[in-house]
Protein backbone atom coordinates (compact mmCIF):
# COMPACT_ATOMS: atom_id res chain seq x y z
CA UNK A 1 0.00 0.00 0.00
CA UNK A 2 1.57 3.29 -1.00
CA UNK A 3 1.06 6.29 -2.38
CA UNK A 4 2.56 8.99 -4.25
CA UNK A 5 3.24 12.79 -3.95
CA UNK A 6 4.88 15.45 -5.63
CA UNK A 7 5.38 18.93 -4.68
CA UNK A 8 6.93 22.02 -6.40
CA UNK A 9 8.20 19.12 -8.75
CA UNK A 10 10.34 20.33 -11.67
CA UNK A 11 11.35 19.16 -15.12
CA UNK A 12 12.96 20.58 -17.74
CA UNK A 13 9.86 21.08 -19.81
CA UNK A 14 6.95 21.43 -17.37
CA UNK A 15 5.92 23.87 -14.87
CA UNK A 16 6.07 23.37 -11.34
CA UNK A 17 3.71 20.25 -10.79
CA UNK A 18 2.13 19.31 -7.47
CA UNK A 19 0.09 16.17 -7.72
CA UNK A 20 -1.39 13.16 -5.48
CA UNK A 21 -2.13 9.94 -6.35
CA UNK A 22 -3.78 7.89 -3.82
CA UNK A 23 -2.28 4.76 -2.94
CA UNK A 24 -4.40 2.27 -5.33
CA UNK A 25 -5.65 5.09 -7.36
CA UNK A 26 -4.77 5.00 -10.95
CA UNK A 27 -4.03 8.68 -12.95
CA UNK A 28 -3.36 8.27 -17.12
CA UNK A 29 -1.11 10.70 -18.39
CA UNK A 30 -0.90 11.96 -21.90
CA UNK A 31 -0.02 14.98 -24.09
CA UNK A 32 1.45 14.90 -28.05
CA UNK A 33 5.11 13.23 -28.28
CA UNK A 34 7.97 15.64 -26.98
CA UNK A 35 5.84 17.10 -24.49
CA UNK A 36 8.06 15.90 -21.28
CA UNK A 37 5.91 12.92 -20.14
CA UNK A 38 8.71 10.59 -20.23
CA UNK A 39 10.84 13.22 -18.93
CA UNK A 40 8.37 13.33 -16.00
CA UNK A 41 8.61 9.90 -15.34
CA UNK A 42 12.28 9.48 -15.60
CA UNK A 43 12.43 12.35 -12.73
CA UNK A 44 10.14 11.05 -10.56
CA UNK A 45 12.16 7.54 -10.88
CA UNK A 46 15.15 9.82 -9.90
CA UNK A 47 16.92 9.21 -13.27
CA UNK A 48 17.30 12.53 -14.27
CA UNK A 49 18.30 15.59 -12.37
CA UNK A 50 14.70 17.57 -11.44
CA UNK A 51 13.87 20.19 -8.71
CA UNK A 52 11.28 19.60 -5.72
CA UNK A 53 10.60 16.73 -3.78
CA UNK A 54 8.93 13.63 -4.58
CA UNK A 55 7.23 11.08 -1.88
CA UNK A 56 6.23 7.24 -1.31
CA UNK A 57 3.52 7.89 1.42
CA UNK A 58 5.12 10.20 4.14
CA UNK A 59 8.94 9.77 2.86
CA UNK A 60 10.76 11.69 0.93
CA UNK A 61 13.12 10.95 -1.88
CA UNK A 62 15.97 12.48 -0.76
CA UNK A 63 15.61 10.30 2.65
CA UNK A 64 16.47 7.25 1.30
CA UNK A 65 19.20 6.03 -1.46
CA UNK A 66 18.43 5.94 -4.73
CA UNK A 67 18.35 2.13 -5.27
CA UNK A 68 16.37 2.16 -2.73
CA UNK A 69 13.76 4.80 -4.27
CA UNK A 70 13.95 3.28 -7.29
CA UNK A 71 12.83 -0.27 -6.14
CA UNK A 72 10.38 0.68 -4.84
CA UNK A 73 8.51 3.50 -7.16
CA UNK A 74 8.87 1.22 -10.86
CA UNK A 75 9.75 2.53 -13.78
CA UNK A 76 8.27 0.62 -17.00
CA UNK A 77 10.34 3.17 -19.95
CA UNK A 78 8.56 2.02 -23.54
CA UNK A 79 11.29 0.93 -24.69
CA UNK A 80 13.30 -2.38 -22.75
CA UNK A 81 16.51 -3.21 -22.62
CA UNK A 82 18.42 -6.27 -21.87
CA UNK A 83 21.92 -6.81 -19.98
CA UNK A 84 22.54 -10.06 -20.83
CA UNK A 85 21.56 -12.62 -23.67
CA UNK A 86 19.26 -14.35 -22.06
CA UNK A 87 16.17 -14.19 -20.61
CA UNK A 88 16.34 -16.34 -17.18
CA UNK A 89 19.37 -14.25 -16.78
CA UNK A 90 17.40 -11.37 -16.02
CA UNK A 91 14.94 -12.82 -13.15
CA UNK A 92 15.91 -14.30 -10.01
CA UNK A 93 12.75 -16.61 -10.03
CA UNK A 94 10.85 -17.81 -13.06
CA UNK A 95 8.38 -20.06 -11.44
CA UNK A 96 6.52 -16.53 -10.19
CA UNK A 97 2.74 -17.55 -11.64
CA UNK A 98 3.43 -13.87 -13.03
CA UNK A 99 5.00 -15.48 -15.88
CA UNK A 100 2.33 -17.89 -17.08
CA UNK A 101 -0.30 -14.92 -16.82
CA UNK A 102 1.44 -13.13 -19.07
CA UNK A 103 1.51 -15.53 -21.73
CA UNK A 104 5.01 -17.09 -21.28
CA UNK A 105 5.92 -20.52 -19.62
CA UNK A 106 9.19 -21.88 -18.17
CA UNK A 107 10.71 -22.83 -21.80
CA UNK A 108 11.11 -18.85 -22.29
CA UNK A 109 14.30 -18.85 -19.76
CA UNK A 110 16.54 -20.22 -22.26
CA UNK A 111 15.36 -17.25 -25.20
CA UNK A 112 17.78 -15.64 -26.45
CA UNK A 113 16.91 -11.67 -26.04
CA UNK A 114 17.83 -10.83 -29.93
CA UNK A 115 15.56 -13.05 -31.10
CA UNK A 116 12.42 -11.82 -28.89
CA UNK A 117 9.84 -9.91 -30.81
CA UNK A 118 9.00 -6.14 -29.60
CA UNK A 119 5.67 -7.44 -27.33
CA UNK A 120 7.45 -10.59 -25.91
CA UNK A 121 10.03 -7.82 -24.52
CA UNK A 122 7.79 -5.70 -23.23
CA UNK A 123 5.99 -8.15 -21.44
CA UNK A 124 8.51 -9.57 -20.00
CA UNK A 125 10.01 -6.29 -19.29
CA UNK A 126 6.80 -5.93 -17.25
CA UNK A 127 7.40 -9.40 -15.58
CA UNK A 128 11.01 -7.95 -14.65
CA UNK A 129 9.48 -4.73 -12.93
CA UNK A 130 6.45 -6.71 -11.13
CA UNK A 131 8.31 -9.43 -9.77
CA UNK A 132 10.82 -6.41 -8.14
CA UNK A 133 7.84 -6.04 -5.92
CA UNK A 134 7.67 -2.28 -6.50
CA UNK A 135 5.26 0.01 -4.23
CA UNK A 136 4.48 2.08 -7.40
CA UNK A 137 4.39 1.57 -10.66
CA UNK A 138 5.09 4.20 -13.55
CA UNK A 139 4.14 2.90 -16.86
CA UNK A 140 5.24 4.79 -19.90
CA UNK A 141 2.65 3.07 -22.72
CA UNK A 142 3.22 -0.54 -21.46
CA UNK A 143 0.68 -1.44 -24.66
CA UNK A 144 2.03 -0.11 -27.65
CA UNK A 145 3.68 -2.80 -29.00
CA UNK A 146 0.71 -5.11 -27.95
CA UNK A 147 -1.85 -6.91 -29.74
CA UNK A 148 -5.38 -6.89 -28.88
CA UNK A 149 -5.31 -10.35 -26.59
CA UNK A 150 -1.90 -9.22 -24.98
CA UNK A 151 -2.78 -5.75 -24.23
CA UNK A 152 -5.97 -6.99 -22.76
CA UNK A 153 -3.57 -9.82 -20.55
CA UNK A 154 -1.56 -6.82 -19.50
CA UNK A 155 -3.87 -4.32 -18.96
CA UNK A 156 -6.04 -6.96 -16.28
CA UNK A 157 -2.79 -7.76 -14.48
CA UNK A 158 -1.77 -4.42 -13.59
CA UNK A 159 -5.03 -4.32 -12.89
CA UNK A 160 -4.78 -7.00 -10.19
CA UNK A 161 -1.25 -5.54 -8.70
CA UNK A 162 -3.14 -2.20 -8.20
CA UNK A 163 -5.65 -3.85 -6.49
CA UNK A 164 -4.13 -6.21 -4.72
CA UNK A 165 -0.92 -4.03 -3.23
CA UNK A 166 -2.67 -0.75 -2.82
CA UNK A 167 -0.40 1.07 -5.49
CA UNK A 168 -0.29 4.00 -7.08
CA UNK A 169 -0.43 3.89 -10.34
CA UNK A 170 0.40 6.14 -13.49
CA UNK A 171 0.11 5.31 -16.66
CA UNK A 172 0.90 7.22 -19.85
CA UNK A 173 -1.34 6.44 -22.96
CA UNK A 174 -2.23 8.30 -25.92
CA UNK A 175 -5.59 5.74 -26.29
CA UNK A 176 -8.54 7.30 -25.03
CA UNK A 177 -10.37 4.15 -24.61
CA UNK A 178 -7.74 2.70 -22.52
CA UNK A 179 -7.69 5.70 -20.33
CA UNK A 180 -10.98 5.61 -19.52
CA UNK A 181 -10.88 1.55 -18.81
CA UNK A 182 -7.49 1.48 -16.70
CA UNK A 183 -7.53 5.38 -14.34
CA UNK A 184 -9.70 6.59 -12.20
CA UNK A 185 -8.31 10.35 -12.67
CA UNK A 186 -7.27 11.90 -16.27
CA UNK A 187 -4.51 14.40 -16.94
CA UNK A 188 -3.01 15.83 -19.86
CA UNK A 189 0.03 17.71 -20.64
CA UNK A 190 -0.70 21.00 -22.55
CA UNK A 191 2.09 24.19 -23.26
CA UNK A 192 4.46 22.32 -20.44
CA UNK A 193 1.36 22.33 -17.82
CA UNK A 194 -0.33 19.28 -15.88
CA UNK A 195 -3.92 19.91 -16.69
CA UNK A 196 -6.49 17.31 -14.89
CA UNK A 197 -9.51 16.73 -17.43
CA UNK A 198 -12.43 16.63 -17.09
CA UNK A 199 -14.60 14.14 -18.61
CA UNK A 200 -18.55 14.30 -18.92
CA UNK B 1 83.16 -1.19 -27.68
CA UNK B 2 82.56 2.29 -28.55
CA UNK B 3 79.65 3.97 -29.75
CA UNK B 4 79.91 5.25 -33.03
CA UNK B 5 78.27 8.87 -33.60
CA UNK B 6 75.78 10.01 -35.61
CA UNK B 7 76.38 13.02 -37.53
CA UNK B 8 74.03 15.35 -38.68
CA UNK B 9 73.77 13.82 -42.57
CA UNK B 10 73.52 10.51 -40.86
CA UNK B 11 69.97 11.03 -39.52
CA UNK B 12 69.28 13.30 -42.71
CA UNK B 13 69.44 10.33 -44.56
CA UNK B 14 66.56 8.36 -42.03
CA UNK B 15 65.04 11.63 -42.68
CA UNK B 16 64.83 11.07 -46.35
CA UNK B 17 62.78 7.80 -46.12
CA UNK B 18 60.10 9.18 -43.87
CA UNK B 19 59.70 12.35 -46.73
CA UNK B 20 59.86 9.72 -49.35
CA UNK B 21 57.13 8.02 -47.90
CA UNK B 22 55.08 11.34 -47.78
CA UNK B 23 55.71 11.09 -51.22
CA UNK B 24 53.90 8.02 -51.70
CA UNK B 25 50.86 9.08 -49.51
CA UNK B 26 50.88 11.64 -52.28
CA UNK B 27 50.62 9.16 -55.00
CA UNK B 28 48.42 6.78 -53.19
CA UNK B 29 46.10 9.97 -52.19
CA UNK B 30 46.17 8.78 -48.72
CA UNK B 31 45.87 12.13 -47.72
CA UNK B 32 47.93 11.32 -44.31
CA UNK B 33 51.37 12.91 -45.51
CA UNK B 34 50.48 16.12 -43.54
CA UNK B 35 50.29 14.25 -40.48
CA UNK B 36 53.19 12.09 -41.24
CA UNK B 37 55.49 14.91 -41.59
CA UNK B 38 54.48 17.16 -38.71
CA UNK B 39 54.60 14.08 -36.56
CA UNK B 40 58.31 13.66 -37.31
CA UNK B 41 59.30 17.04 -37.17
CA UNK B 42 57.88 16.36 -33.84
CA UNK B 43 59.86 14.10 -33.08
CA UNK B 44 63.03 15.76 -33.73
CA UNK B 45 62.76 18.60 -32.07
CA UNK B 46 61.13 17.26 -29.03
CA UNK B 47 63.94 14.25 -28.84
CA UNK B 48 66.83 16.99 -29.40
CA UNK B 49 65.35 19.36 -27.22
CA UNK B 50 65.49 16.74 -24.73
CA UNK B 51 68.89 15.28 -25.26
CA UNK B 52 70.04 18.88 -24.39
CA UNK B 53 67.65 19.23 -21.08
CA UNK B 54 69.10 15.86 -20.19
CA UNK B 55 72.75 17.60 -20.75
CA UNK B 56 72.08 20.05 -18.27
CA UNK B 57 70.46 18.15 -15.82
CA UNK B 58 73.24 15.80 -15.68
CA UNK B 59 75.67 18.31 -14.67
CA UNK B 60 73.10 20.20 -12.40
CA UNK B 61 71.38 17.59 -11.02
CA UNK B 62 68.99 19.83 -8.95
CA UNK B 63 65.86 18.26 -7.58
CA UNK B 64 63.54 21.11 -8.07
CA UNK B 65 64.35 20.66 -11.58
CA UNK B 66 64.35 17.18 -12.22
CA UNK B 67 60.70 17.81 -10.62
CA UNK B 68 59.89 20.25 -12.94
CA UNK B 69 60.85 18.08 -15.96
CA UNK B 70 59.08 14.89 -14.34
CA UNK B 71 55.88 17.22 -13.98
CA UNK B 72 55.82 18.49 -17.31
CA UNK B 73 56.06 14.95 -19.17
CA UNK B 74 53.23 13.95 -16.32
CA UNK B 75 50.75 16.69 -17.93
CA UNK B 76 52.01 16.27 -21.43
CA UNK B 77 50.91 12.64 -21.16
CA UNK B 78 47.73 13.77 -19.60
CA UNK B 79 47.07 15.67 -22.43
CA UNK B 80 47.44 13.01 -24.52
CA UNK B 81 45.18 10.52 -23.09
CA UNK B 82 42.55 13.27 -23.47
CA UNK B 83 42.97 14.04 -27.18
CA UNK B 84 42.66 10.39 -27.72
CA UNK B 85 39.45 10.19 -26.32
CA UNK B 86 36.59 10.67 -28.64
CA UNK B 87 34.36 11.21 -25.93
CA UNK B 88 35.91 12.92 -23.37
CA UNK B 89 34.65 14.01 -20.03
CA UNK B 90 33.84 18.22 -20.05
CA UNK B 91 35.46 20.17 -18.11
CA UNK B 92 39.08 19.74 -15.88
CA UNK B 93 38.24 15.91 -15.52
CA UNK B 94 38.84 15.45 -19.47
CA UNK B 95 43.03 15.94 -18.91
CA UNK B 96 42.13 15.02 -14.80
CA UNK B 97 41.12 11.35 -14.85
CA UNK B 98 43.97 10.36 -16.99
CA UNK B 99 46.44 12.38 -15.22
CA UNK B 100 45.46 11.87 -11.62
CA UNK B 101 45.82 7.97 -12.46
CA UNK B 102 49.43 7.90 -14.30
CA UNK B 103 50.19 10.16 -11.61
CA UNK B 104 49.42 7.56 -9.09
CA UNK B 105 51.12 4.47 -11.41
CA UNK B 106 53.60 5.64 -12.95
CA UNK B 107 55.27 7.69 -10.24
CA UNK B 108 54.34 5.14 -7.35
CA UNK B 109 56.13 2.44 -9.72
CA UNK B 110 58.87 4.27 -10.57
CA UNK B 111 60.16 4.93 -7.20
CA UNK B 112 59.12 1.82 -6.19
CA UNK B 113 61.73 0.54 -8.77
CA UNK B 114 64.41 3.58 -7.86
CA UNK B 115 64.57 2.67 -4.26
CA UNK B 116 63.31 -0.95 -3.64
CA UNK B 117 65.15 -2.60 -6.64
CA UNK B 118 68.09 -0.80 -8.75
CA UNK B 119 68.89 0.95 -5.43
CA UNK B 120 70.21 4.51 -6.96
CA UNK B 121 72.26 6.55 -4.82
CA UNK B 122 70.33 9.37 -4.83
CA UNK B 123 67.09 7.95 -6.33
CA UNK B 124 67.04 11.09 -7.69
CA UNK B 125 69.83 10.47 -10.52
CA UNK B 126 68.78 11.91 -13.63
CA UNK B 127 70.13 8.97 -15.11
CA UNK B 128 67.87 6.64 -14.29
CA UNK B 129 64.84 8.52 -13.11
CA UNK B 130 63.67 10.10 -16.19
CA UNK B 131 64.30 7.15 -18.66
CA UNK B 132 62.70 4.97 -16.00
CA UNK B 133 59.79 7.26 -15.70
CA UNK B 134 59.51 7.85 -19.30
CA UNK B 135 59.17 4.70 -20.55
CA UNK B 136 56.33 3.93 -17.41
CA UNK B 137 54.50 7.03 -18.43
CA UNK B 138 54.80 6.45 -22.33
CA UNK B 139 53.66 2.80 -21.84
CA UNK B 140 50.74 3.26 -19.08
CA UNK B 141 49.37 6.17 -21.11
CA UNK B 142 48.42 4.11 -23.71
CA UNK B 143 46.83 1.45 -22.06
CA UNK B 144 45.06 4.30 -20.07
CA UNK B 145 44.02 6.27 -23.29
CA UNK B 146 42.84 2.75 -24.50
CA UNK B 147 40.81 1.92 -21.59
CA UNK B 148 39.28 5.28 -20.76
CA UNK B 149 38.11 5.19 -24.05
CA UNK B 150 36.49 1.74 -24.29
CA UNK B 151 35.05 2.77 -20.89
CA UNK B 152 32.90 6.29 -22.34
CA UNK B 153 32.24 4.47 -25.60
CA UNK B 154 30.08 1.38 -24.33
CA UNK B 155 28.34 3.59 -21.69
CA UNK B 156 27.30 6.03 -24.73
CA UNK B 157 26.23 2.71 -26.51
CA UNK B 158 24.62 0.55 -23.77
CA UNK B 159 22.75 3.61 -21.90
CA UNK B 160 19.67 1.61 -21.93
CA UNK B 161 21.38 -1.53 -20.44
CA UNK B 162 22.96 0.84 -16.93
CA UNK B 163 19.82 2.31 -16.83
CA UNK B 164 17.80 -0.16 -17.21
CA UNK B 165 19.15 -1.81 -14.55
CA UNK B 166 19.47 1.54 -12.44
CA UNK B 167 15.58 1.39 -12.37
CA UNK B 168 15.17 -1.71 -11.11
CA UNK B 169 16.95 -0.76 -7.80
CA UNK B 170 20.74 -1.90 -9.14
CA UNK B 171 23.60 0.46 -7.64
CA UNK B 172 25.78 2.27 -10.17
CA UNK B 173 28.82 -0.09 -9.64
CA UNK B 174 26.59 -3.41 -10.50
CA UNK B 175 24.77 -1.58 -13.40
CA UNK B 176 28.51 -0.74 -15.10
CA UNK B 177 30.37 -3.66 -14.08
CA UNK B 178 30.77 -5.51 -16.76
CA UNK B 179 31.48 -2.39 -19.19
CA UNK B 180 34.21 -1.63 -16.36
CA UNK B 181 35.60 -5.20 -17.21
CA UNK B 182 35.50 -4.85 -20.62
CA UNK B 183 37.23 -1.47 -20.64
CA UNK B 184 40.25 -2.68 -18.44
CA UNK B 185 40.66 -5.72 -20.12
CA UNK B 186 41.16 -3.75 -23.36
CA UNK B 187 43.67 -1.65 -21.92
CA UNK B 188 45.52 -4.30 -20.77
CA UNK B 189 46.04 -6.38 -23.84
CA UNK B 190 48.89 -4.29 -25.53
CA UNK B 191 51.05 -4.86 -22.90
CA UNK B 192 50.16 -8.18 -22.40
CA UNK B 193 50.91 -8.78 -25.97
CA UNK B 194 54.10 -6.88 -25.99
CA UNK B 195 55.43 -8.94 -23.13
CA UNK B 196 54.21 -12.15 -25.13
CA UNK B 197 56.44 -10.89 -28.06
CA UNK B 198 59.01 -9.46 -26.55
CA UNK B 199 62.68 -11.14 -27.87
CA UNK B 200 61.18 -13.59 -29.29
CA UNK B 201 59.53 -11.84 -32.95
CA UNK B 202 60.51 -7.88 -31.22
CA UNK B 203 63.56 -6.60 -29.88
CA UNK B 204 62.67 -3.87 -27.49
CA UNK B 205 63.39 -0.71 -27.66
CA UNK B 206 65.31 -0.24 -24.64
CA UNK B 207 67.72 -3.33 -24.83
CA UNK B 208 68.76 -2.47 -28.63
CA UNK B 209 69.53 1.07 -27.31
CA UNK B 210 71.33 -0.76 -24.31
CA UNK B 211 73.19 -3.08 -26.33
CA UNK B 212 74.30 -0.30 -29.29
CA UNK B 213 75.65 1.77 -26.46
CA UNK B 214 78.10 -1.06 -25.52
CA UNK B 215 76.38 -2.47 -22.74
CA UNK B 216 76.85 -6.31 -22.17
CA UNK B 217 73.69 -7.70 -23.93
CA UNK B 218 72.70 -9.88 -20.69
CA UNK B 219 72.87 -7.40 -18.59
CA UNK B 220 70.55 -5.26 -21.01
CA UNK B 221 68.50 -8.43 -20.81
CA UNK B 222 67.54 -8.07 -17.62
CA UNK B 223 66.95 -4.30 -17.78
CA UNK B 224 64.51 -4.84 -20.32
CA UNK B 225 62.73 -7.67 -18.07
CA UNK B 226 62.43 -5.50 -15.32
CA UNK B 227 61.02 -2.37 -17.42
CA UNK B 228 58.57 -4.90 -19.37
CA UNK B 229 57.49 -5.85 -15.95
CA UNK B 230 57.32 -2.53 -14.35
CA UNK B 231 55.30 -1.29 -17.55
CA UNK B 232 52.95 -4.24 -16.98
CA UNK B 233 52.11 -3.64 -13.60
CA UNK B 234 51.98 0.38 -14.25
CA UNK B 235 49.92 0.04 -17.26
CA UNK B 236 47.91 -2.23 -15.02
CA UNK B 237 47.22 -0.31 -11.60
CA UNK B 238 47.00 2.97 -13.64
CA UNK B 239 44.34 1.69 -16.05
CA UNK B 240 42.26 0.00 -12.47
CA UNK B 241 42.44 3.69 -11.33
CA UNK B 242 41.59 5.68 -14.50
CA UNK B 243 38.45 3.34 -14.80
CA UNK B 244 37.51 3.43 -11.08
CA UNK B 245 37.88 7.49 -11.29
CA UNK B 246 35.84 7.16 -14.67
CA UNK B 247 33.17 5.12 -13.99
CA UNK B 248 32.37 6.98 -10.80
CA UNK B 249 32.36 10.46 -12.74
CA UNK B 250 29.78 8.96 -14.78
CA UNK B 251 27.44 8.98 -11.84
CA UNK B 252 26.34 11.59 -10.00
CA UNK B 253 25.64 12.08 -6.26
CA UNK B 254 21.73 10.03 -6.55
CA UNK B 255 23.69 7.28 -8.68
CA UNK B 256 22.36 8.85 -12.45
CA UNK B 257 23.91 7.94 -15.05
CA UNK B 258 25.18 11.47 -16.48
CA UNK B 259 26.75 11.18 -19.75
CA UNK B 260 25.75 14.66 -20.18
CA UNK B 261 29.41 14.54 -18.15
CA UNK B 262 30.89 13.83 -21.72
CA UNK B 263 31.56 15.70 -24.69
CA UNK B 264 31.60 14.62 -28.25
CA UNK B 265 34.84 15.54 -30.20
CA UNK B 266 33.47 13.98 -33.24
Amino acid sequence: MASLRLEAFETPLLEPIDLQVADGECISLSGPSGCGKTRLLRAIADLDPHQGEAFIDDSPQSSMSAPTWRSRVGLLPAESFWWANRVGDHFTDMQDPLISDLGFDQACQSWEITRLSSGEKQRLSLARLLLNRPQILLLDEPTANLDQSNSTRVESRIEAWRRRHRSAVIWVTHDQAQQARVANRHFQIKAGKLQEQVWN
Amino acid sequence: MELIQLSAFDLALAACLVIALAGLSVALSLGIERKLLIAATRTVVQLTLLGLVLKVLFVQSHPLLISLLALFMLLVAGYEVMARQQRRFAGIWGMGVGTLSMFISSFSVTLLALNLIIQVEPWYSVQYLIPLLGMLLGNTMSGIAIALDNLTHNAWQQRGQIEARLMLGHAWQTAIQEIRRTALRSGLIPIINAMAAAGVVSLPGMMTGQILAGSPPFEAAKYQILIMLLIAAGTGFGATAAVWIGSRRLFDERQRLRLDRLQDTG
